[in-house]
């Protein structure tokens, strides 16, 4: 970014000899409220911030350090360059040394000689420093022109020629002095400024010439009014000199052209010194003047002072709900019809938040806040809308929906939000919504655009599914696809052939509204679609052109490869207490510290690792936010114990017959409960196994055990969201079941630790942090069925009846095998050591018929179930 | 060592300049476990070593040799020293810190090796040794404490000392340049190359320097939050050879900052990608021919002068760009306006 503007303000207020309040506030060590002191300069206009500590009573160097530390943590502050400001050499060192940007230094002087100004320059280079040089030298500060510009000339051949600084990075200050003090050889000194600047400017090629503005007003302390007016009319003379830069507060300039004429002309004498009487009649004239009281700013509400208009539009960008109603009245009455309110100022003000968010200046979660005002706004209307009857127009309407199997919804809700802030009409049918269903909906609406969403590997099936029926019936609208498990790889090779009107995959919120405009369009839609099917075509080539990773190879070569634990030197634990056990009464206060928060914060498109992300320079802000939120939620449910996570698990003895786990109902190990199906990896591998879950348990023989478990947030989910649903809230919406899921992961996690410390209790002396947990430092595994070590969903089935777990804790599975609630976690726990996750990845033909032999499946659903992991064209 | 920067100016303005591909994924390949990483000199260290990369130009030189030569088969004209993770902070993981600069020396020296056998060979085309400053694993103006912003686990000094060590150790043993890169805080970058001045001065002599930063996600910025061109704005004052972007991102996404940096750099620019994002699997797939697509269209669009890859790539891609790239001019440098150039995250130019 350039700044074309002709003269830079450096903000003076973050300077302790300069501001009363920032040396209170530094000194009580209150620097929090010292940041809002440098962030409110940059709000009023600074281009660059100016910081100083030096006071006596002040360790000067750990507070400059200190300072600069707190600031690189503030990007709203930090974006701006910084004016290390120092007598002491070695606090300006130390500031250089904590900030990553190009900074400027304030300042040097030839007045201790040339050797020190030498040594200091040379380092200054080295840090890339620019550097302000006061005219001052070995006997004094300048006072006249001709002094000024002979100090300055002299430091610039010593930088420029010498040292070979480069001339662009050099500020000449030539000293402001205050005039009108009643001596009369200070009448001179504004004027021997504007000549000392443009002598240095025109003979000193790419410095740039600054000041201290306020020392030139010094004498009218306490008169606001007046100084501003000095300020202002010494800026105007000094600028056309030459001076491009100042110390000034931003705030405290008197536009030259408001100045009233008659304290204007006293003024301008008093600065060009016109003649020997103008001090002592501008003295005269200021008390006239002190009263013109400046408007105090209050700065939280002065919002509330504007136009109607640009109050709606703050708080849809801001997302402040408190007045919106107020505000939309107001509106109402000025208008003729109360929905131009939602066609004009609402509307305009979410193109605001749709553009800051497509510039990437707004994130998510405050997309999904700035959603819940226009909610609110658009519900405080409906009823005189209906009085009127008239449907609003939309941008067109789309259909949404998580497809039959499903429960997964957050990612769609997500999407919905934002296509309703950029003024679509959005039908959301929910989840385990069949084909017919969207389909019939889509054409009683009169719909524009299908949008399908699922998590778990088989709705990527389903829709599939959807896209061929929408064909036979002869739709002609496009279709969207999104969620977690589908791609563009998928989307192009599997569904996009089985509909010609146009499929695209959408991979993330922000595509959304893009994608459907370019649909909608008359204009653009049919180059739309032919560029997405070109590329689609292009992404189906480069498929089939894929080598596959490495070599196949036959089940029988894969099982004699298999993991070769050491069973002759290994006794498997046995567990503490065989059989089923519930768990209906652990507290939120003991899950959440076991909840890994990085997932969350992707969950709201904001990207980085916890705790990391709370600091981070883009998204830190509105991850705090986030956090805070959840964590009030998470507050809430323990206090109110409105959602109540459960969990049921099992421990068995077992052993590994082939590749799959005998589970017995006892000891005797004669009683078969039922066999849990597992695959093996099928590709050449060089120094390593070809891995099978089965391998980590013991062959008969060697008595081993083997476990089970699910575990929910809560089965209170849905209802918590729809309470929100119905109060237009869909950021707490999202919020509870973001929460919920982590708490359900959470629960896993304690589960699983509890399993190893005791209720299996092979591992009662281990004590592992919550980061450690995280990173799975710990004995045994817990895959879930469905994930890449066992990636056959129906094997769910098998844990539901093992546990009875829709009996006993009320989870359930549904055709697709999809666990509800959505915020569920359900897998097997195995206790060997070298136990470890793997990906099956791609498995041959032999294996797929041997398993559905295996499973009691015929060998097409068996391909339906493994279709994601089969390493052939089916 | 002025005529080293001026053969290599002139050839920068002649071609477009190869740089070699990743290390790390050619080490990756040959699945060395604990104690291959060992060697028999470390067999009895007592911390685990597997994954210290950089300790195998010490215990197993010749694979790391015979990485250099792949890429040099595959045309590039610059290499890189196997020392992104050298420095005393970084050799730390391994209570390894003393072993620091030797691994710098003995990287440079069998680099050097093996790029002079090439030159021996086609004196035509010179063969030249970046010595590589990584970024280490701590940041200097990001706290690692989420509740104590103004906190830092490292010091701009503390960075400047360990960097002199290694570029000092790099120039003995025979570096032709130094390459500062993968620049995820820019002042980390800035004690990189405050040391590196420091360190030629106590040599007595320069080499040309290399900086590439590198652009984390989609937002542009820097991990410490700098858009390009104020990142461009704090390190332009050490007048380094090249200044580039490097991984962390594909060709796709990394163009539009790349072809920000061509317009805002008025020297040399650089830039070596990752072979796209990972996939699930954590492994890189954009394969060579479709990765040079990207780099020879930066090519013909006037973006770069000097290309090579980062994270993922082979000397199957070097060669693809080497190939691609043979017949496109490079990049003309910019005349731009003097101006004072400062930044905070964002540049602010003076008029």
């Amino acid at each position: 970014m350039t700044n074309t503007a002709i003269f830079t303000n450096v903000g003076e207020r973050t300077n302790v000899t300069g501001s009363a309040r920032f040396k209170r506030l530094i000194m009580e060590e209150d620097y929090e409220t010292a940041l809002d002191v440098a962030r409110e300069q940059v709000e009023s206009g600074a281009q660059v911030i100016d910081i100083n500590m030096d006071e006596a009573m002040l360790d000067s160097k750990a507070a400059m350090v200190k300072f600069l530390n707190l600031i690189a943590s503030e990007p709203d502050i930090s974006k701006v360059p910084i004016m290390v400001d120092s007598s002491k050499w070695e606090v300006i060192e130390a500031g250089l040394k904590c900030i990553q940007g190009k900074a400027i230094v304030n300042s040097i002087s030839l007045k201790e000689g040339e050797e020190p100004f030498r040594k200091q320059a040379k380092i200054l280079k080295r840090f890339g420093a620019a550097v302000v040089v006061m005219a001052f030298d070995e006997t004094g500060q300048a006072e006249t022109a001709d002094r000024k510009f002979a100090i300055c000339e002299r430091s610039y051949r010593i930088l420029v020629d010498e040292l070979g600084f480069p001339p662009e990075d050099i500020i000449f200050d030539p000293n402001i002095f205050a005039v009108a003090t009643g001596i009369e050889e200070h009448d001179n000194y504004a004027v021997e400024f504007i000549e000392g600047t443009r002598r240095i400017k025109e003979n000193l090629p790419h410095c740039k010439v600054s000041g201290g503005v306020s020392n030139v007003s010094f004498s009218f302390r306490g008169n606001n009014p007046v100084r501003e007016a000095i300020h202002s009319v010494f800026l105007y003379h000094a600028i056309q000199a030459g001076m491009d830069m100042g110390i000034v507060n931003a705030g405290q300039l008197a536009v030259y052209d408001d100045i009233p004429k008659e304290l204007r002309d006293a003024v301008e004498d008093v600065i060009l010194n016109k003649d020997p009487g103008a001090g002592e009649r501008l003295v005269e004239l200021a008390p006239k003047y002190s009263g013109m009281a400046q408007a105090e700013k209050v700065e939280d509400l002065e919002w509330r002072s504007w136009p109607v208009e640009k109050r709606l539009e703050h708080a849809l960008v801001k997302g402040i709900t408190d007045y919106i109603e107020e505000d939309t009245e107001t509106c109402r009455q000025q208008f003729a019809k109360p929905i131009e309110v939602i066609e004009g100022p609402l509307m305009d003000g979410m193109n605001v938040v749709g553009d800051l968010f497509g510039a990437g200046k707004m994130f998510l979660p405050q997309v999904v806040k700035s959603a819940r005002v226009m909610k609110r706004a658009v519900a405080y209307l409906d009823p005189y809308i209906e009085a009127e009857k008239q449907a609003g127009e939309t941008n067109g309407k789309i259909i949404m929906a998580t497809v039959k199997g499903d429960v997964h919804d957050i990612g769609k809700n997500i999407v919905g939000v934002v296509l309703q802030c950029n003024n679509y009409e959005v039908i959301d049918l929910g989840v385990m919504v069949p084909a017919e269903k969207i389909l019939q909906t889509a054409i009683d609406e009169n719909a524009d655009i299908i949008g399908l969403s699922g998590l778990i590997t088989p709705s990527l099936d389903e829709m599939v599914h959807v896209a061929k029926e929408m064909t036979r019936r002869g739709f002609e609208i496009p279709l969207l696809i999104g969620g977690a498990t589908t791609s563009k790889a998928h989307t192009a090779v599997k569904i996009e052939p089985q509909y010609d009107k146009g499929v695209i995959y959408v991979n993330n919120a922000s595509r959304a509204v893009g994608v459907a405009s370019s649909l909608l369009s008359k204009t653009a839609k049919a180059e739309f679609l032919a560029k997405t099917k070109v590329e689609y075509e292009k992404v189906r080539e480069q498929q089939a052109r894929k080598k596959p990773r490495s070599k196949p190879i036959g089940l029988q070569q894969a099982r004699a490869n298999h993991a070769k634990l050491d069973w002759q030197n290994y006794v498997p634990p046995v567990p503490s207490k065989l059989g089923v056990q519930e768990f209906h009464d652990v507290a939120i206060d003991t899950l959440r510290h076991y909840i890994d928060w990085t997932p969350f914060f992707m969950t709201w498109s904001l990207a980085g690792k916890y705790p990391r992300i709370l600091n981070d320079e883009v998204v830190g802000e509105q991850a705090q936010s986030l956090f805070a939120d959840a964590n009030a939620m998470l507050d809430k449910f323990a206090r109110e114990r409105s959602i109540q996570p459960k969990g049921v698990i099992g421990l068995f003895p077992a052993n590994r017959v082939g590749d799959d786990i005998e589970i017995y109902s006892d000891e005797s190990r004669t009683d078969v409960l039922l066999r849990s199906c597992q695959l093996r990896q099928q590709t050449e591998k060089k120094g390593f196994a070809n891995y099978c879950l089965a391998d980590y348990i013991a062959p008969k023989g060697t008595p081993d055990y083997f476990g089970a478990f699910a575990v929910t947030g809560g089965l209170e989910e849905d209802a918590l969201a729809e309470a929100f649903d119905a109060q237009g809230d869909d950021y707490n919406k999202i919020m509870v079941k973001a929460v919920a899921d982590r708490l359900a992961e959470a629960f896993a996690e304690y589960l699983h630790e509890q399993v190893r410390k005791v209720h299996w209790g092979y591992a009662t002396d281990e004590a592992l942090s919550n980061d450690e947990l995280i990173r799975e430092n710990y004995q045994g595994i817990r895959p879930a069925p469905g994930y890449p070590a066992c990636p056959e969903h129906t094997e769910k089935s098998k844990i539901w009846d093992l546990l009875n777990v829709e009996e006993r804790i009320g989870m359930k599975l549904t055709s697709s095998y999809a666990m509800w609630p959505g915020a569920a976690v359900s897998g097997w726990y195995f206790s060997h050591p070298d136990s470890k996750y793997f990906a099956v990845a791609g498995i041959q033909r032999d294996q797929v018929e041997d398993y559905a032999e295996r499973q009691g499946m015929t060998l097409d659903e068996a391909h339906r179930w493994l279709g994601p992991n089969l390493g052939y064209d089916y | 060592m002025p005529n080293k920067r001026h053969a290599l100016e002139a050839a920068l303005k002649q071609r477009i300049l190869i740089l070699d591909g990743a290390m790390g994924t050619m080490i990756q390949k040959h699945k060395f476990e604990e104690n291959d990483y060992r060697g028999e000199r470390f067999k009895d260290w007592h911390v685990l070593v597997k994954g210290n990369n950089d300790l195998l130009s010490l215990t197993q030189p010749e694979v790391i040799a015979q990485i250099h030569r792949e890429y040099l088969e595959a045309g590039a004209d610059i290499i890189e020293t196997n020392t992104f993770n050298a420095t005393t902070i970084s050799m730390e993981d391994y209570d390894m810190a003393s072993l620091s600069r030797e691994i710098n020396l003995e990287s440079a020296r069998l680099a050097r090796k093996v790029a002079d056998e090439f030159t021996a060979r086609e004196p035509h085309k010179p063969r030249y040794v970046a010595g590589v400053l990584g970024p280490t694993s701590k940041t200097c103006s990001i706290s690692p404490d989420v509740n104590d912003p103004g906190y830092r686990n490292i010091t701009f000094d503390q960075l400047v000392e360990a960097y002199i060590e290694s570029t000092l150790a790099l120039m003995e043993g025979g570096a032709d340049l130094i390459l500062i890169e993968t620049i995820f805080d820019t002042l980390n970058a800035k004690a990189a190359s405050f040391a590196v001045e420091e360190a030629f001065d106590q040599a007595g002599t320069s080499l040309p320097v290399m900086i590439s930063g590198t652009i984390t996600d989609a937002s542009g910025r820097t991990l410490s939050g700098q858009t390009t061109e104020a990142f461009y704005n704090s390190i332009r004052h050490i007048k380094p050879l090249s200044i580039g972007l490097n991984c962390a991102l594909g060709p796709d996404l990394l163009r539009q900052y790349v072809e920000e940096l061509s317009t805002v750099c008025e020297t040399f620019t650089s830039v070596h990608p990752n072979a796209g994002l990972p996939n699930e699997f954590g492994e890189y797939d954009l394969e060579a021919e479709d990765m040079a697509e990207e780099i020879i269209d930066w090519g013909e669009q006037g973006f770069i002068n000097i290309v090579g890859g980062c994270c993922g790539t082979t000397p199957e891609h070097i060669k693809a760009f080497s190939d691609g790239l043979k017949n496109t001019a490079p990049r003309a440098l910019p005349e731009l306006p003097v101006r004072m150039r400062l930044s905070g995250l964002e540049a602010c130019n003076l008029n």
